[in-house]
């Protein structure tokens, strides 16, 4: 059904799911159009299989605009491919060659347990969040949003540490597999804004003690979670986390 | 045919809302302990709901399919939300958005249910920049508008384009907040199958563990269905791929109406169609119509470059054809324009099916001005253009690099070429004025129900209504109901209805594993989305859609006989999810056809072709079809048509012009 001339060789994590071991499985794909996006020669794929009786290879994906962080391939070792703030489904073939060969691979990290195939378990985030990521206000007991005037710079600056789609393509980059540049970037967003500051270093303590638990590494400065986020997220979150962490010691009143 | 009760409070349309709130019966803090509540669906819609719900005391459970909360496709929405918050000081008002969302649906919404919309609009930007969502910000610290299609005020609030991104977030940090203090019990990864029904009341689900492949019965006082929208009907449309219908549907059979299914709203400006691989398209902002200028060749089946075409072999059809209103006339007429062009030979690109939009004039003028800020008052043609280029640049550049990067194109040197495709739908579970679906004690919220936006949105108006809905409308409703239920004691899952439920939700999983046969999943649904496109969609007349209803038929047998689902149910089974819902896609798509051939006259975005102007406008039946058909499920995929009447009481209704 495909309409392109590429032919590619695609080397694909199959695993049955989290109780068996994978391996790497060796497809062929003839007519492949470089105006396909990654996800749909995927779908050419498993189209493929099915017609051979076989099962399709599982992978997460939903919105395939870049924004809702679902789709999660390791692609040639890197995150979400080899272009630079794209998500996997915004990547196209164009960017291969014919004749490629292309290794996929879920992301790894001990705190996304590999589901089937190519889908992790990433509710660790969800769980992150849970333990302080929010502002603790109910419906119903808000103010007039214009009785809280915010210098645009600062509003500007919550604005894209907020941008994170929580992908986790900085923990599987990770040669730690630290999850601070996601921590961070929420972090930073509520401790940018007035509205976050009566629970600013309550909220640093709770999140990094939940990313701790969850099995994260630390952070080294490598950058690589930078290099690699799809939406830009800035290494700055994360100095602004420890300065807060280390802060909390000593301002906070409040025990976590 | 009866009657149907909508439940609108009596008295005078400004003062129903206020009165209602102040009157509805009230659960006390230790009787909504006991009570249980299901919300299934993560978004807008269900996410502020479960979050609030939960806030109030009641116990909560909510379900997704996706691997996080997080995830649900309101956060895939760019433009904006609006509010009639009147900040910019320029005549907005409450009734002013009431009236512009009456008119913009071309006059086939419920009064009151959007007057309370337009009421409780202001509350939804207060909550949410409380909550720490980074709206746009001016200079001097105060929330920044924009304008948006069918209103003459500003009053969209946005954060860049990604406002639906924001907002989600806002609601799912609320969610996450409950969650982490045992308020809600939150199932990822869970698709509801089943209603279950006690008494002829909704009293819990069905619901499969997609991981596991188990199937789990869960009890609720009540159940709230924010599912969304169904436009993955067509195939192609800009929802995600998992977007679904099952959860209405399932509900749709156990006796929930099913409102105005034929109403569906193509947006004009969508990244084209490059190939049968095609999964999903993609919108491109209304608000780059500000600045493009629509147009095809004169001569049909041109072939050469745009750049190749001179001004005066250009038809500006928009602007030809509207001259008031030019390249902003609302979506539903900007699309039909678009397609009756491509229809009659004078398309663009391999396909021929797309329209070109061109940002070469409007970078030019933007250049001169610039220029002339800088003290140059005769710019030659290409300063104009690269200081132009810099403009549209800083108002469209995340735009245009994601059309570069799915096209390949760079739209700064070539006119971008767009073309409609499928969006949002209007149509939806039936609900009275308190979100209640026609079976007691089932809700619907946001996209999923079909309340608020008549037979067309207007942009900016889903975010508000999804948030609406969940933060400030349903927690008051549903306490009217749950008031009567503080004696019912959790009911025990054993419960003969629920064993009956999940054998039910069983046999249709086992059923579609057992077929075994020859075509994929993908194959059915790409057969009826080409069936819902063609006949069903920018333009429907009565043969086309009798065709399509004889051939939806036909490829229910097809499918029911013939579809392969390799793996087993009791896995994660990606195949078994995508059949189970393709099925129920089938069904509404002939449900779908049914009221777009009951509907005759054309309105908003149901366009039937007999039932046009002499210039080829939109033509409705104030006298016989100002009413929402809501379709009753007969045994068999049979429907029974119920009516409610719309009167308005408080607006003139008019035929709508943008000539």
């Amino acid at each position: 059904m495909s309409t392109g001339n590429m032919n590619l060789t695609l080397k694909v994590w199959r695993q049955k799911n989290n109780k068996t071991k994978g391996a790497l499985v060796d497809y062929k794909l003839a007519d492949i159009s470089p105006d396909m996006s990654f996800l749909e020669m995927f779908d050419v794929l498993n189209e493929q299989l099915i017609n051979k009786g076989e099962e399709p290879v599982v992978f997460d994906h939903d919105c395939r605009e870049g924004i809702c962080g679902m789709c999660s391939m390791f692609i040639n070792g890197r995150p979400h491919g080899p272009k630079d703030l794209v998500t996997t489904c915004q990547l196209h073939m164009r960017s291969f060659k014919d004749g490629d060969t292309i290794v996929v691979e879920p992301w790894r990290a001990a705190a996304f347990p590999v589901v089937k195939d190519l889908t992790v378990d990433r509710s660790a985030f969800d769980r992150v969040i849970a333990a302080g990521g929010f502002i603790s206000v109910n419906t119903g007991n808000a103010q007039d949003a214009n009785n809280l005037p915010i210098p645009k710079m600062q509003a500007d600056a919550a604005f894209e540490a907020a941008a994170c789609i929580g992908c986790g393509a900085c923990v599987a980059t990770c040669k730690n597999a630290s999850a601070m540049l996601f921590v961070s970037a929420k972090i930073s967003q509520l401790a940018l804004l007035p509205q976050g500051q009566p629970e600013r270093y309550r909220r640093v303590q709770s999140m990094v003690a939940q990313m701790d638990a969850e099995g994260f590494g630390n952070c080294t400065n490598t950058g690589a979670c930078e290099a690699e986020c799809p939406k830009g997220i800035s290494l700055e979150n994360i100095a602004r986390m420890n300065r807060d962490f280390a802060s909390a010691k000593f301002i906070s009143e409040e025990t976590v | 045919m009866s009657e149907i009760n909508s439940n609108i409070p009596e008295g005078e349309l400004t003062q129903k809302w206020t009165k209602f709130k102040s009157s509805v019966a009230l659960v006390n803090p230790s009787n909504k302990r006991s009570i249980e509540v299901i919300i299934v669906g993560s978004g807008l819609a269900g996410a502020s709901a479960a979050a609030t719900l939960a806030e109030m005391g009641y116990k909560v459970k909510c379900f997704c399919f996706q691997d996080s909360p997080r995830r649900a496709h309101s956060i895939a929405a760019q433009g904006g939300i609006n509010a009639a918050k009147n900040y910019q000081n320029d005549g907005d008002s409450t009734y002013r958005l009431f009236y512009d969302t009456i008119k913009g649906g071309d006059y086939r919404a419920r009064e009151a249910n959007v007057h309370r919309l337009a009421e409780v609009s202001a509350n939804i930007i207060d909550q949410c920049v409380a909550q720490g969502v980074p709206l746009a910000r001016e200079y001097g610290g105060l929330l920044d508008n924009r304008s948006f299609g069918g209103t003459q005020v500003q009053r969209t609030f946005y954060a860049a384009g990604q406002t639906g991104q924001q907002l989600l977030l806002g609601a799912y940090s609320a969610l996450e907040r409950q969650i982490g203090m045992g308020k809600v019990e939150m199932y990822t990864r869970h698709e509801m199958l089943e209603v279950v029904k006690i008494d002829g009341k909704a009293r819990g689900i069905i619901a499969r563990n997609l991981i596991t492949g188990e199937i789990e019965r869960h009890f609720g006082h009540a159940v709230v269905l924010g599912t969304g929208g169904y436009g993955n009907v067509f195939y192609l449309s800009t929802n995600a791929m998992g977007s679904n219908v099952t959860a209405a549907w399932k509900a749709h059979k156990q006796g929930a109406y099913f409102a105005n299914p034929c109403y569906t709203q193509i947006h004009p400006t969508c990244i084209p169609v490059s190939g049968d691989h095609q999964s999903k398209l993609t919108l491109m902002s209304e608000s780059l119509r500000n600045d493009g200028r629509i147009w095809v060749p004169k001569k049909k089946d041109d072939t050469r470059k745009a750049s190749e075409i001179p001004e005066d072999e250009r038809d500006y059809y928009l602007e030809r054809r509207y001259p008031a209103f030019g390249n902003l006339v609302p979506r539903d007429v900007a699309s039909r324009a678009a397609k009756e062009r491509c229809d009659a030979g004078y398309g663009v690109g391999a396909s021929k099916l797309a329209v070109y939009l061109d940002f070469k004039a409007n970078t030019e003028r933007y250049g001169k001005i610039e220029a002339s800020k800088a003290g140059n008052h005769n710019p030659d043609k290409e300063t104009c253009m690269r200081l132009g280029t810099e403009v549209i640049k800083e108002k469209y550049g995340n735009l245009f690099d994601m059309y570069a990067q799915i096209t390949g194109e760079n739209p700064y040197e070539t006119p971008m070429r767009i073309y409609p495709a499928v969006h949002y739908t209007m149509g939806g579970l039936w609900v009275d004025y308190n979100l209640m679906t026609s079976v007691e004690g089932l809700y619907c919220t946001g996209e999923a129900n079909f309340s608020d936006h008549g037979a067309n949105r207007l942009g900016a108006s889903a975010l508000m209504q999804g948030l609406a809905d969940g933060y400030f409308v349903l927690p008051y409703t549903i306490g009217a109901y749950l008031s009567k239920e503080i004696s019912v004691k959790a009911i025990s899952t054993d419960h003969p209805a629920f064993v009956e439920a999940e054998a039910k939700a069983k046999g249709i999983l086992d059923t579609l594993i057992n077929i075994k046969g020859t075509k994929s999943v993908d194959h059915f649904h790409k057969r009826l989305g080409h069936i819902m496109w063609e006949k069903c969609g920018m333009a429907r007349n009565a043969q086309g859609l009798n065709e399509a209803i004889q051939e939806i038929r036909a490829l229910r047998a097809d499918f029911w006989s013939n579809v392969r689902v390799p793996g087993t149910a009791d896995e994660l089974n990606t195949e078994l999810e995508k059949a189970g819902r393709v099925a129920d896609f089938i069904e509404l798509g002939e449900l779908m056809c049914i009221d777009a051939l009951n509907r005759n006259e054309s309105c908003g975005g149901h366009f039937r072709e007999e039932y046009q102007t002499e210039e080829g406008e939109a033509l409705r039946d104030d006298v016989n079809y100002a009413y929402v058909a809501a379709w009753e499920f007969k045994e068999g995929v049979n429907f029974e048509l119920h009516k409610e009447e719309l009167k308005f009481e408080n607006i003139k209704v008019a035929q709508r012009s943008y000539k």
